[in-house]
C-alpha cells in the first residue's frame, strides 16, 4: 500500500469530513447512503476486472514504458495532419496550465473574458485567412466540420436536389464521414473531379465540397467551378489548409459560401489523431445557420465592450428536435493554442513558415523532376505525389531512415512537407527516389520557382494589432497571463456546474499528454509505430466495458454529442440489418438534454417526446401510450440515468423492459455516469448502448469548452454497428466513422486511462459515493433557503440537485441570473442555470471539492438568500441592490458611489475576502445587444478605451 | 394591456389586421413578453406564399427560438425590413411598428379569434 493513495488526493473530503456529512444526512457509512439512494433493481453485485490502484509515480513509470513502445518517425503522410513546433511559451503556459485547461465553456462571460478574447483571436485568424465573414470558435475536427457544412448547405441552398458533390481529391477520412452521415438523411454523395472546372458541376446539386489544396497536393483555381455551382443554386464549400492560405488565394475571394478545415498544424501536436480544433467559416448572411459556439462582442452594464458567446439560441439544446446540428462543444483549448500560434508568429512569421515549407517541397520536386521522376501535379503547396515508383520498396527504405511516406497505391507515393521537415530529410527522400539529395541540400535557402500556379494570394491578413504585437517571448508570456488572470477556472475555486462534473484533472493524469512519444504520432502511421497507443486503447476499452457492463466499445467519438450519434446510428444499423427499416421513432423524455433530440434527428429518426411526471420521473403511463402508438415503428428510447434532474429513478428497469418488449432498443445517456461507477452498470439493467463523457466522469479537463471524448459502448448485438474506419491500424467494425481519426482524440485518452489506473475499482466506487454524499449534503444544508425541486428514495438525490430559485423570483423579483452573478462577487463560478428546468440552479460538487470549499459555497448561498430577504423587507430597492447590480468590478469602487448598500457589501461580502479576491473584469453583460449586433472578430483597440 | 379589439388572433399568438384583401400579420404583446428580448426574426421574402398554420418564419430571443405559424393563406406582399436592424421593435410595439409581414389573401380562415376570445387564452380580463 503506497503511503498516500491517489484516491486520497482525488477525493476532497477526508474520512472525518465524510463522517460529519453522513451524520447530517443520518447515515452511518457511505455504503448505507448508497444502499438507500440507489434502487435495488439497478445495483450491481459482481466483481471487477479493474486493476489494483497504484501510486502516482508508478502510473508515470508505466506510462513511460507504454510511451517507449510508440515509434515516432518523421511523418510525410499529410492528409490533414502535420508536424508542427508548439512554441514553448504556449506549451507551458496554456496546454500545461490549469488556468486554461480546467476552465469550463464560457457560459458565464463575466468570468471568462480571457478565453473569450483568445477565441475571438482564433475566429479573426480563421476569417482573415479564409477570406470569410464569420468563423465560429472551432469544430471537433475537419471531417465533422465538412459534414456540418454539408448540413448548412442543405438548409441554405435553394436547390431541391438531394445531391452533394464532392471533389475526388477530398481527404479520404472526410469522404467516409460524409457518406456515413449523408445516408440517414437521404442525401446523396456524388464524386466529381474538380480539375474539370465548371464542367464538374454536371448535375443539379445543393452543394459542392472541394479540398484546397487537394489530398494529393493539387491546387486549382476555384472561381469557375464555384460560379457553375452557384448557377445551379448550390452552396460552395472549400476544405482549406490555413498554412497554405497564407500564400494562396483565399477561398472567400474565390466565392466560397463556407470554408472548413483544421488548425492542427498551428502548434497543436498530431496526438495520434486528436484533439485539434477544426474550423468553420461562412460568408455574410449564413451566420445564423452556423453550428457550434460563436464568440461575439457586446457591452456590459457600464457600457463597456465585453465578449460573450453569441447566438446561443441557435444551439441544439434549445432547438431540440428542430435542430439541424447536434454539435454542442468545440475544441476550445486547442483553438486557443492555434490562435496563440498566430498571435506569436504574426502574419509575417506564418508567411515565413509557409514560404519555407513551400520552398522545401518545390526544391525536392525540382530535384525529382530533374532525375526523371514523374510528379502527379506540377503545382502544389506542400505535398508532392510521385507516380511510377515501387511504392512499397521506397516506403520501406524510407522507414530505415525513420521517415514515413504515404503509400497512395502500389506505384504512387505522397510526400507532405511541414514546419518540422529538415533539408536532410528531403535529401534522403531524393536519394531513395534516384534523385540528387546533395543538390537538394545545396539549394537550401536559394531562389525557388513558385509552384503556386498563379494562385498567389494578394489580400492581406492578420492586420489587427493583436497579431502584430506579442512576438517576443516576454510579451507573449505576459499576454497569456493577462488573459488567464481574467478567468475563473478550477485553479481558483469550485465550479459547481450541474451535469458538467467539474472534478479534479490531476497533474499526473495530464503529464504524459505532452510527451513527444504521444504527441508526435500521425493517426495513419503504421500499426507497428503505435504499439504503445494500441496497448493504452486496449486497456482503457476493457476497463470502460467493465465499468459500463457492456460487451464492446468505440473510443472514436470526440465529443458526447458524437457518441450519442454513433450510438443511435448503431441502433439504426441494427434495425436495418434485420429488415426493420420502418423503425425510426425515438422516444425521448421531456427532461432530456436537447442534444439527445438533435442527435436522433441526425440519425434519421423522428422524435416523440415522453412526459415527465410531477416528481420529475419519466411518466410511465405516457411512455406506454407512446410505445403503443409507435407500434412497429419504435426504434429506440433515449434516457439519461440518473436523470438530468439528478435522481435515481426506480422505474428504469421496467421502462427498459417495456421498450424491449415492443422491439425497441434502449439508449442510456451516460452523461451522469459519475453517479454510477462501481455501483451500477447500464448494460446490466437494460441498456443496449450508452455513451460516456470521459471529460466528465473520467477526469479529462474541460479545456474551456473542449476537448472531450464520448466513447460509445454497446451490447454484443450492436457491436457490428459501432464506428469503423477504413484507415484504422486494427480491425474495427465494418461500419462508417463519426470522426476523422480512427481513435478520435487519442492523446487525451491517456488522462482517463491514468485516472482509472490510479483509482482502481475501490477508488472509483469511493469517488461515486463521495460525489453523491457531497451533493446530498449541499441539498440538505440549502433546502430551507431554496427548495430542492426533485428527490428520489429516502429524500435523496444522486450526484446533483436542482435548487428552485423561482420562488424568490416570484416573491422578491430576484432572478436566477441575479443569484448566479452575485456568486461571482462571493468568489464562485455559478452553478448551471436554467437547465434542465428554467429559472433554477443545478448544482454538482463532484467528489473532488474539499470540505472547506463546500462549506464556503453553502455559506455564500445562505448569505445570498439573506440578501434577497433584505430586498424583500424593503431595505434595498428592487432595482438597486447588490444582487441586481452584480457582479461588481474594481472600477465600481472608484466611481462615485450612490447605491443604498456599502462598497464593502458589494465587493467583499465575505469576511476576510479583501485578502484574496477574484475580480471580474467586466460588469453584467447585455445578452440581447450582442445577439442583435453581431460582431465576431477582434474589435478595434479603441473599443476597450474606458 | 388589453388586446386591441380591431385585430383578430390565433392560438399561436399571432394577430391579423385586415384591410381589404391584404392582412398585416404580427405576434401579440403577450407572445413578445413571453419570448423576452427579441434579437432576430427570420421572415419570408416578398412573393413567397404562406399557408394557414404552416411555418412561415422563426423568431429568436435571448432565451428561445420559436416558429411563426401563418394565420392566413396567401402571398407575402410586404416584409417589415426595419426589424432586421431593430428586432426589439417587436417587444416595444408588438401591435404597431413591430408588424412582421403583409399577406394578400383570397379568404380569411374561419377560426380566427376575436380579441375577447384571445383575452381568455392569455388570461386578460
Amino acid at each position: 500500500m503506497p503511503k498516500y493513495r491517489f484516491e486520497d488526493r482525488h477525493i476532497g473530503p477526508n474520512a472525518q469530513d465524510q463522517k460529519r456529512m453522513l451524520e447530517v444526512l443520518g447515515y452511518n457509512s457511505l455504503n448505507d447512503l448508497m444502499a438507500a439512494a440507489l434502487p435495488d433493481s439497478i445495483k450491481f453485485h459482481g466483481g471487477s476486472i479493474l486493476p489494483e490502484p497504484v501510486a502516482e509515480h508508478e502510473a508515470i513509470a508505466r506510462l513511460r514504458e507504454i510511451a517507449a513502445k510508440n515509434r515516432i518517425t518523421k511523418s510525410f503522410i499529410g492528409l490533414g495532419y502535420y508536424g508542427t513546433h508548439t512554441p514553448g511559451v504556449i506549451l507551458r503556459n496554456i496546454l500545461e496550465n490549469p488556468g486554461w485547461y480546467t476552465a469550463y465553456t464560457p457560459y458565464q462571460p463575466e468570468i471568462s473574458q480571457g478565453r473569450l478574447e483568445a477565441l475571438i483571436n482564433f475566429q479573426t485568424m480563421v476569417n482573415d485567412l479564409t477570406g470569410m465573414k464569420t468563423a465560429n470558435a472551432s469544430m471537433l475536427d475537419e471531417s465533422t466540420a465538412a459534414v456540418e457544412a454539408m448540413l448548412i448547405a442543405r438548409r441554405g441552398s435553394d436547390s431541391a436536389s438531394n445531391i452533394f458533390l464532392v471533389d475526388s481529391d477530398v481527404l479520404p477520412q472526410t469522404k467516409a464521414l460524409l457518406e456515413h452521415r449523408a445516408e440517414p438523411l437521404n442525401l446523396e454523395i456524388r464524386y466529381v473531379d474538380a480539375a474539370a472546372g465548371a464542367a464538374a458541376v454536371n448535375v443539379d446539386c445543393f452543394g459542392i465540397l472541394v479540398q484546397y489544396p487537394g489530398a494529393s497536393g493539387r491546387i486549382l483555381p476555384l472561381d469557375a467551378l464555384f460560379a457553375a455551382a452557384h448557377d445551379r443554386g448550390a452552396m460552395v464549400v472549400a476544405a482549406a489548409d490555413l498554412l497554405a492560405l497564407t500564400l494562396l488565394v483565399a477561398p472567400g475571394d474565390a466565392g466560397a459560401d463556407i470554408v472548413v478545415g483544421t488548425t492542427q498544424r498551428f502548434g497543436v501536436p498530431m496526438g495520434y489523431g486528436g484533439p485539434h480544433a477544426g474550423y468553420l467559416a461562412v460568408r455574410e448572411g449564413l451566420e445564423r445557420t452556423m453550428p457550434g459556439r460563436l464568440v461575439g462582442v457586446s457591452v456590459d452594464a457600464d457600457g463597456n465592450s465585453a465578449y460573450r458567446l453569441t447566438l446561443q439560441t441557435r444551439e441544439q439544446h434549445i432547438r431540440r428536435e428542430r435542430a439541424t446540428s447536434n454539435i454542442c462543444t468545440a475544441q476550445v483549448l486547442l483553438a486557443v493554442i492555434a490562435g496563440m500560434y498566430a498571435v506569436y508568429h504574426g502574419p509575417n512569421g506564418l508567411k515565413a513558415i509557409a514560404t519555407e515549407v513551400h520552398a522545401k517541397a518545390s526544391t525536392l520536386a525540382s530535384a525529382l523532376e530533374a532525375a526523371g521522376v514523374k510528379l502527379a501535379h506540377a503545382n502544389f503547396f506542400d505535398t508532392i505525389q510521385v507516380n511510377g515508383v515501387d511504392a512499397a520498396a521506397v516506403f520501406e527504405a524510407a522507414r530505415e531512415h525513420n521517415i514515413t511516406l504515404l503509400k497512395v497505391d502500389a506505384s504512387t507515393l505522397g510526400i507532405a512537407v511541414d514546419e518540422t521537415t529538415e533539408w536532410s530529410d528531403l535529401a534522403i527522400i531524393a536519394n531513395l527516389l534516384g534523385a540528387n539529395g546533395a543538390a537538394v541540400v545545396a539549394a537550401a535557402g536559394g531562389p525557388v520557382a513558385s509552384r503556386l500556379a498563379g494562385l498567389e494570394r494578394q489580400s492581406a491578413y492578420l492586420e489587427h494589432p493583436v497579431f502584430n504585437t506579442h512576438h517576443s517571448e516576454t510579451a507573449m508570456l505576459r499576454y497569456i497571463k493577462h488573459l488567464s488572470e481574467k478567468d475563473y477556472a478550477l485553479d481558483r475555486g469550485m465550479i459547481p456546474l450541474g451535469s458538467c462534473t467539474m472534478k479534479l484533472n490531476s497533474t499526473t493524469e495530464m503529464a504524459a499528454v505532452t510527451w513527444p512519444e504521444f504527441g508526435g504520432l500521425h493517426p495513419f502511421a503504421p500499426a507497428e509505430d503505435a504499439a504503445g497507443y494500441l496497448e493504452l486503447i486496449d486497456e482503457a476499452s476493457k476497463w470502460l466495458i467493465d465499468i459500463t457492463g457492456y460487451d464492446a466499445i468505440s473510443l472514436q467519438p470526440n465529443a458526447g454529442s458524437q457518441g450519442e450519434l454513433a450510438g443511435l446510428l448503431a441502433i439504426r444499423g441494427y434495425h436495418l440489418s434485420r429488415g426493420d427499416a420502418q423503425r425510426d421513432i425515438c422516444l425521448i423524455p421531456s427532461s432530456a438534454h436537447g442534444t439527445n433530440a438533435a442527435s436522433a434527428v441526425l440519425a434519421g429518426m423522428s422524435v416523440v417526446v415522453v412526459d415527465t411526471d410531477s416528481d420529475g420521473r419519466v411518466d410511465v403511463a405516457d411512455l406506454h401510450a407512446k410505445i403503443e402508438a409507435a407500434g412497429d415503428k419504435l426504434s429506440a428510447l433515449m434516457i439519461t440515468y440518473p436523470s438530468t434532474f439528478g435522481i435515481y429513478e426506480d422505474t428504469v428497469v421496467a421502462i427498459c423492459d417495456a421498450v424491449h418488449e415492443a422491439g425497441g432498443q434502449v439508449y442510456i445517456d451516460g452523461a451522469n455516469t459519475n453517479a454510477m461507477v462501481g455501483y451500477s452498470k447500464f448494460g446490466k439493467f437494460g441498456g443496449d448502448v450508452s455513451h460516456l463523457n470521459l471529460h466528465k466522469t473520467f477526469a479529462i479537463p474541460h479545456g474551456g469548452g473542449g476537448p472531450g471524448i464520448g466513447p460509445v459502448a454497446a451490447r454484443a448485438h450492436l457491436a457490428p454497428f459501432l464506428p469503423g474506419h477504413t484507415m484504422a491500424p486494427i480491425e474495427l467494425p465494418a461500419y462508417g466513422p463519426v470522426s476523422g481519426a480512427p481513435f478520435g482524440s487519442a492523446s487525451v485518452l491517456i488522462i482517463s486511462w491514468a485516472y482509472i489506473y490510479m483509482m482502481g475499482n475501490e477508488g472509483l466506487r469511493n469517488a461515486t459515493a463521495n460525489a453523491v454524499l457531497s451533493a446530498n449534503y449541499i441539498a440538505r444544508r440549502l433546502e430551507h433557503a431554496f427548495p430542492v425541486l426533485y428527490s428520489g428514495a429516502d429524500g435523496l438525490i444522486a450526484h446533483e440537485c436542482i435548487l428552485d430559485t423561482r420562488v424568490v423570483k416570484d416573491e422578491f423579483g430576484i432572478s436566477v441570473d441575479d443569484i448566479a452573478k452575485r456568486l461571482i462577487d462571493y468568489g464562485f463560478h455559478a452553478p448551471t442555470m436554467s437547465f434542465p428546468v428554467s429559472g433554477t440552479l443545478l448544482i454538482e460538487p463532484t467528489e473532488s471539492e474539499p470540505m472547506q470549499e463546500i462549506e464556503r459555497f453553502i455559506d455564500a448561498m445562505l448569505a445570498i438568500r439573506a440578501e434577497i430577504e433584505q430586498v424583500g423587507a424593503g431595505v434595498w430597492p428592487a432595482d438597486d441592490n447588490p444582487l441586481v447590480n452584480a457582479p461588481h468590478t474594481a472600477y465600481n469602487l472608484v466611481e462615485e458611489w450612490n447605491h443604498p448598500y456599502a462598497r464593502e457589501t458589494a465587493v467583499f461580502p465575505v469576511p476576510g475576502q479583501q485578502r484574496s479576491k477574484y475580480w471580474p473584469p467586466v460588469r453584467r453583460i447585455d445578452s440581447a445587444y450582442g445577439d442583435r449586433n453581431l460582431v465576431c472578430t477582434c474589435p478595434p483597440i479603441e473599443a476597450f478605451a474606458n | 394591456m388589453a388586446n386591441p379589439t380591431n385585430l383578430q388572433y390565433t392560438k399561436e399568438h399571432e394577430w391579423v389586421l385586415v384591410d381589404g384583401d391584404t392582412a398585416t400579420v404580427g405576434i401579440t404583446k403577450y407572445a413578445a413578453d413571453a419570448l423576452g428580448e427579441v434579437v432576430y426574426i427570420d421572415l419570408p421574402k416578398v412573393g413567397a406564399s404562406t399557408t394557414y398554420m404552416k411555418i412561415f418564419g422563426e423568431i429568436e430571443s435571448t432565451k428561445s427560438v420559436s416558429e411563426l405559424y401563418a394565420p392566413i393563406t396567401g402571398e407575402v406582399v410586404a416584409v417589415n425590413g426595419d426589424l432586421s436592424s431593430a428586432p426589439e421593435t417587436v417587444n416595444s410595439d408588438a401591435f404597431g411598428t413591430g408588424w412582421l409581414i403583409k399577406v394578400k389573401f383570397a379568404e380569411l380562415p374561419a377560426d380566427l379569434l376575436t380579441s375577447a376570445q384571445y383575452d381568455e387564452i392569455t388570461g386578460e380580463a
